[in-house]
């Protein structure tokens, strides 16, 4: 397990640098000078190559790329173009609000995919099955922002339940209850996805011989479902799990928008609106090593659960 | 080829409506300007939100455009950005895909670390922020699509030219001093077409959505243009007194995802028993 831990992060490390590369090439690439939209359309020309040398724009690619490295590493991300503030400060201000919507919906989606998917899997064929694979099918298929708007149209339109903005004063009183609506939309995606996945490992479960002798042995069918059923059927539950976390930030940018709620996916789409590349870069920076530590840690966690798989990856990274 | 196996499976009812869905989805989307009863970009200051004119079945939205004719003109802007952005990504998975499993060894675990890069950037602002940079164009849309999906087919497409590597007739071909080109292409590729039309066809659900939140986000194509996100995104402004101007496109959005995807599922089902495509 160690060795396979080991193994694990030291492969990250290239595509970490990599990302790095990728966003600065971007930046690089972008036509435009970045030093001419910091000192406005009146600066002289001298103010311009000199603000060029303080930033380092003059100098060549490679040299540019090895300041920029050092510095991401450092957790320097760079200047917003348009306000001055470090990047960095500002996303760890934002990722509270978009972590706290991420983990309502993650408990609404884990609740509602497991439980709709054990139903699917002991029903498997019959009326009650076909809903709920009706059920999560429309569930994966509708944008985000069309139930996100529907959502908000039957539960702060019409039925009043909610404010429809998180700016109002009841919302700003009580926090908590402005996450509940989008959490919702994005958790109710999620759910979707996870009850087929639940579904159909549940169902390959319950066929394995363990069951059926656990079966024969007279165990309560309650007990059987729960204590041996379940546990093995959540094995590939883990990596979805990983997988929803990406969707939840690009779930986030639409969601914010139509809640108007002040997390990350609402600072990135302001930033690209506004052209801030900093931040730009930035957000996806963050959302890229995010990614990437949340599925190392699923890995691991699959790897020590199941050593199977561990060896079947071991197998595949040797070869 | 599994396909041939005595285990097959037929399509289900399921596989057949979504079948019939999709026939009657291509087929409005190809003969939209015939079907459109009116120009689905003809504002008229007159017939705003009127819905009792003669020839609007669906009535007029905020600009006095007619609604049913945007819907019908918006099935081709979505197909033919799903479609196109797919191929595009395709070319791209097939070629890093088939050279990575084909070759092996450092090559693959390379374009690997490379396919890692891609997964793990955030792909909707990946998309927007191309959008931005680029200008707005159905081009644009069809590249910011397709850049960030090439990463997942590469994956799949790797991991089953991986496992044709050993076979026997492949080991058989270079025995008898076949290039490899002519093994990729001849040998792997035509065992890998189960897998890549699944792929495919539930990549054009996930490249409509796509399209569909880049619309509804206001970095899609050009927002004059009949798209079924743009419609969406108009309408939000106008849900408390019009809500059908959401409701309308979101429904045609979903109900191009469902047939999509359960054909996808379906396809997979049939060709791919053993569920390798997944993952």
């Amino acid at each position: 397990m160690l060795e396979f831990t080991l193994r694990r992060i030291v492969a990250t490390i290239p595509v970490l640098l990599g990302i790095i590369f990728i966003i600065f090439s971007v930046l690089y690439l972008i036509p435009g000078d970045p030093a001419k939209n910091i000192a406005g359309p009146r600066a002289s020309e001298a103010a311009i190559e000199r603000i060029r040398t303080e930033m380092g724009l003059n100098q060549p690619f490679h040299k540019r790329l090895i300041t920029y490295v050092s510095k991401v590493i450092q957790g320097d991300l760079g200047n917003s173009v348009i306000t001055g503030r470090p990047v960095l400060k500002s996303i760890c201000e934002k990722l509270p609000y978009t972590l706290k919507l991420a983990c309502i919906a993650m408990i609404i989606s884990i609740v509602l995919g497991i439980i709709m998917g054990i139903i699917s899997a002991i029903t498997k064929g019959k009326f009650i099955d076909r809903l709920c694979t009706i059920l999560s099918v429309t569930g994966i298929s509708i944008p985000v922002f069309l139930s996100g708007l529907v959502i908000l149209y039957i539960f702060a339109v019409k039925l009043k339940w909610f404010p429809a903005s998180a700016s109002s004063p009841i919302m700003l009183k009580n926090p908590l209850l402005s996450f509940v609506l989008p959490a919702f939309t994005l958790g109710i995606r999620s759910a979707a996805f996870l009850a087929r996945i639940v579904r159909s490992s549940m169902i390959e479960v319950l066929n394995q011989d363990y069951i059926r002798t656990a079966r024969a042995k007279g165990l309560s069918p309650w007990r059987i479902l729960f204590r041996h059923g379940l546990l093995n059927a959540l094995v590939p539950v883990i990596t979805v799990i990983g997988l929803d976390l990406s969707s939840y930030l690009n779930g986030s940018v639409i969601i914010e928008t139509i809640f108007d709620l002040p997390g990350i996916g609402r600072f990135a789409m302001d930033a690209i609106l506004k052209r801030d590349y900093p931040i730009i870069q930035g957000v996806i920076l963050v959302g890229a090593i995010v990614f990437i530590v949340v599925n190392l840690i699923m890995d691991l966690i699959y790897a020590w659960i199941n050593p199977k798989i561990r060896d079947e990856m071991m197998g595949k990274s040797a070869a | 080829m599994n396909m041939k196996n005595s285990s097959m499976k037929h399509f289900t009812l399921a596989g057949w409506l979504s079948l019939l869905g999709i026939i009657v989805v291509l087929f409005v989307a190809i003969f939209a300007s015939s079907l459109a009863p009116n120009d689905p970009m003809d504002t008229s200051p007159e017939r705003r939100w009127k819905d009792d004119i003669k020839g609007y079945p669906l009535g007029c939205d905020n600009l006095g455009q007619c609604i049913f004719s945007r819907l019908i003109h918006g099935a081709r802007l979505s197909l033919e950005i799903g479609f196109a952005s797919r191929l595009v990504a395709l070319a791209i998975g097939l070629i890093v895909g088939l050279t990575a499993g084909y070759f092996g060894g450092w090559i693959d675990w390379i374009l690997m670390r490379i396919v890692d890069m891609f997964l793990a950037f955030p792909s909707l602002l990946i998309s927007l922020a191309i959008s931005m940079i680029m200008g707005n164009g159905l081009g644009t849309v069809i590249f910011a699509i397709a850049i960030v999906g090439w990463a997942e087919m590469a994956r799949i497409i790797r991991s089953a030219a991986l496992e044709l590597r050993s076979s026997e007739y492949v080991i058989a071909a270079k025995t008898l001093g076949a290039s490899d080109l002519r093994i990729m292409l001849t040998h792997i590729l035509p065992n890998c077409l189960p897998i890549i039309t699944v792929i495919f066809t539930m990549g054009i659900a996930t490249a409509v959505l796509s399209e569909a939140s880049l619309s509804f986000l206001g970095l899609g194509v050009n927002p004059a243009m009949p798209t079924w996100g743009g419609m969406v995104s108009t309408g939000k402004d106008y849900m408390i007194s019009h809500p059908e101007l959401v409701i309308y496109p979101g429904l045609c959005i979903a109900f191009l995802v469902i047939v999509f995807n359960v054909f996808g599922d379906e396809l997979r089902d049939v060709l791919d028993p053993s569920h390798k495509g997944n993952f």
